[in-house]
């Protein structure tokens, strides 16, 4: 392979990456600090994309059929895709939140089931299985198309810089360390006088959008969707275990395991690809096996993930830690969940 | 509308088989076991590969029971499923949840481990078998003609029979037998269950077998009921936890209540709606007992 053909692919790979990091972000700001199971990643991942997708898109035509079709700009389309993302997830948050831990997770399945469903059965929505093509790239006409992507993937970290930055703020502010005191022990936090179901509801939004706006950002950069994107694995086991050897809490470390995992899921299938077709198929399965052993080997083996957590959240306390010395090792547990009885 | 109704009641004889274990294991475990719906489908394939490869080598296949889509060799299949995911749900928790509870973890964290318990089941079964949908038997099946128009085949009264045998068999097992006492105790209180010398130990691992034999049961008759595929337990597990908490977490009896109320509304649906839009269904039931009651029908107060 040429130089150029190696810079393409590293591109590609990164734009993919990217959008998987705004994902992990997006879990992070849920699991990672609040401590809220979502198991339906690629739920919201899913509105994000369409919203955009139907949002951007020129009219149906004869080939097709869907709804809206607004040819309105690509970040108005962004906007909206964390916005529609975030209204479902304050849908489903309202009942869930204020139960068990394991209703908002089941909850979240459901969701991203059933839009799958929907999705693929309507047709008039969003041209049914066939899913939407041709969705449309912003500032396409600045360079020849072959070489796009760089465009693409600059506009991409952009967005994840963005993210990241807003989240690191959000984070260390008064209301992200209410968050990790929810994590931490929610009955302390509500005894300090705290209204824990409106905090949790607001998390699950808040990462509901990012993760939202992580799927119009996925659905620009492939210009085509179906239901079938939307697989659990690919929307929502990679996700996790992105986030959990990343680092569950830190968000650098779930970037950091976005750019990992995609790098050894898209290697180990360049090598497999090598393979006869049966074998590549079988191949394939190993992955989704890796998969699901990462994921319980990290939580047994080293539940802080690579990074573990940033300690020091505040100015303030940055101050204190200098004069009296490092603090104390937090325990090694990922969110060390309230207690449920 | 007779014909889905009576539907409805063999589809949530199924999931009571699922909602049953999940509850039972709530119970004692106190997480909701998101691996249960693979469970469900690991079981089928495993009676699967018993009826096509292992069976027919030792002269058991081929044979009809009666009526049947299948003959005995299925019954030795399904014993063998039950066995087999019994085996593999202890063996996970020795492997897996044993050493988190041994740690203290929190109890999301044990669901999270049965997220990954879950893609792992999965992808074994990719492994085995393929992503094509798999037949126990391609033979075709005359139904009978019951009064109200009602269509009857006789592999749907198996599947009822079968999961009524095994409710009432749990039950039994629950009130009568020294480890069920021993269950239901630890599920009202471990510590104190613990303290007046029940090995809860053994109490947990009888739970993963139960549940995960209930499970590999229901994984065979919707096998019998339409096809294997590797995706469905992961699918099934909203109508199984629609039907767990629709019955009131942690109560069998729930939840055989809860898997029939699902199962009827499931199929009475699909006279409006397409029939993909069965887990949409159970989707909403469930939001809606969340709303109106959190604690479900038979569910104690929080």
């Amino acid at each position: 392979m040429d130089l150029g053909g190696i810079l393409s692919y590293v591109t590609s790979f990164a734009i993919v990456a990217v959008v998987y990091g705004v994902f992990c972000l997006g879990l992070n700001v849920q699991w990672g600090f609040t401590g809220l199971f979502n198991i339906g990643v690629a739920g919201f991942f899913a509105i994000g994309a369409y919203t955009t997708a139907l949002l951007t898109s020129p009219p149906a035509g004869m080939f097709s059929d869907y709804v809206l079709g607004l040819n309105l700009p690509f970040v108005v389309g962004l906007i909206c895709a964390g916005g529609v993302s975030g209204v479902i997830a304050l849908l489903i948050a309202i009942p869930t939140l204020r139960l068990r831990e394991d209703y908002l997770a089941i909850a979240t399945l459901g969701i991203a089931e059933s839009i799958r469903l929907v999705f693929n059965n309507e047709r008039w929505l969003a041209n049914g299985s066939r899913g939407m093509i041709g969705i449309p790239q912003p500032l396409h006409n600045l360079v020849a198309p072959q070489n796009y992507k760089y465009i693409y993937l600059c506009i991409a970290v952009a967005l994840l810089i963005l993210i990241y930055v807003a989240i690191q703020r959000a984070i260390r502010s008064p209301w992200g360390r209410v968050l990790r005191a929810i994590r931490e022990n929610e009955a302390t936090t509500a005894a300090a006088g705290k209204n824990v179901s409106a905090f949790k509801t607001q998390a699950f939004v808040f990462g509901a959008v990012i993760i939202g706006i992580g799927g119009a950002l996925y659905a620009h950069y492939t210009r085509s969707i179906t239901p079938e994107t939307f697989t659990p694995l690919f929307g929502t086991f990679l996700v996790w275990v992105m986030l959990t050897l990343g680092g569950s809490g830190s968000n650098r470390g779930a970037i950091l395991g976005a750019f990992v995992v995609w790098g050894v899921w898209t290697g180990s299938s360049f090598l497999s690809d090598q393979l006869p077709k049966a074998w590549a198929t079988q191949a394939f399965y190993i992955r989704y096996l890796v998969i699901g052993l990462l994921l319980v080997a990290i939580l047994l083996l080293r539940p802080q993930g690579i990074m573990g957590e940033e300690r020091r959240l505040s100015r303030l306390s940055a101050i204190r830690e200098d004069a009296t010395g490092p603090p104390e090792a937090e325990p090694p547990e990922g969110p060390v969940g309230s207690d449920t009885s | 509308m007779a014909e889905l109704f009576v539907y409805g009641i063999i589809l949530g004889s199924i999931i009571s088989l699922g909602a049953i274990g999940i509850t039972l294991l709530y119970g004692i475990l106190r997480f909701g076991n998101f691996a249960h719906g693979d469970y469900m489908t690991l079981g089928g394939y495993i009676a699967y590969l018993m009826v096509s490869v292992a069976l027919p080598r030792t002269g058991l296949g081929g044979s009809r029971l009666g009526p049947l889509s299948f003959g005995f060799d299925m019954l030795i299949a399904i014993l063998v499923a039950i066995l087999g995911m019994a085996a593999i749900a202890i063996l996970a928790d020795w492997l897996v949840y044993k050493r988190l509870r041994e740690r203290g973890s929190a109890l999301i964290l044990m669901a999270m481990a049965s997220l990954g318990v879950a893609i792992i089941v999965q992808s074994i079964v990719y492994l085995g078998w393929g992503s094509a949908p798999k037949f126990y038997s391609t033979a075709i099946q005359r139904a009978w003609l019951l009064p109200l128009g009602i269509k009857l085949k006789a592999d749907q009264v198996f599947t009822f029979t079968v999961a009524i045998l095994l409710v009432a068999g749990v039950h039994l097992f629950l009130k009568r037998t020294r480890m069920g006492k021993a269950m239901r105790a630890t599920a009202d209180n471990m510590q104190l269950a613990r303290v007046t010398g029940i090995d809860t130990e053994r109490v947990i691992a009888w739970t993963w077998a139960i549940g995960a034999g209930l499970a590999a049961v229901a994984g065979v008759l919707m096998g019998i009921e339409a096809q294997l595929m590797p995706v469905m337990g992961w699918t099934f597990l909203i109508p199984l936890f629609a039907a767990t908490i629709l019955g009131g977490i942690g109560n069998p009896y729930g939840a055989f209540l809860g898997a029939m109320i699902v199962g009827i509304c499931q199929q009475m649906s699909t006279a409006w709606l397409s029939p993909a839009y069965k887990p949409a269904i159970a989707f909403i039931m469930m939001i809606i007992v969340l709303l109106v009651r959190p604690r479900g029908l038979l569910g104690r107060s929080a």
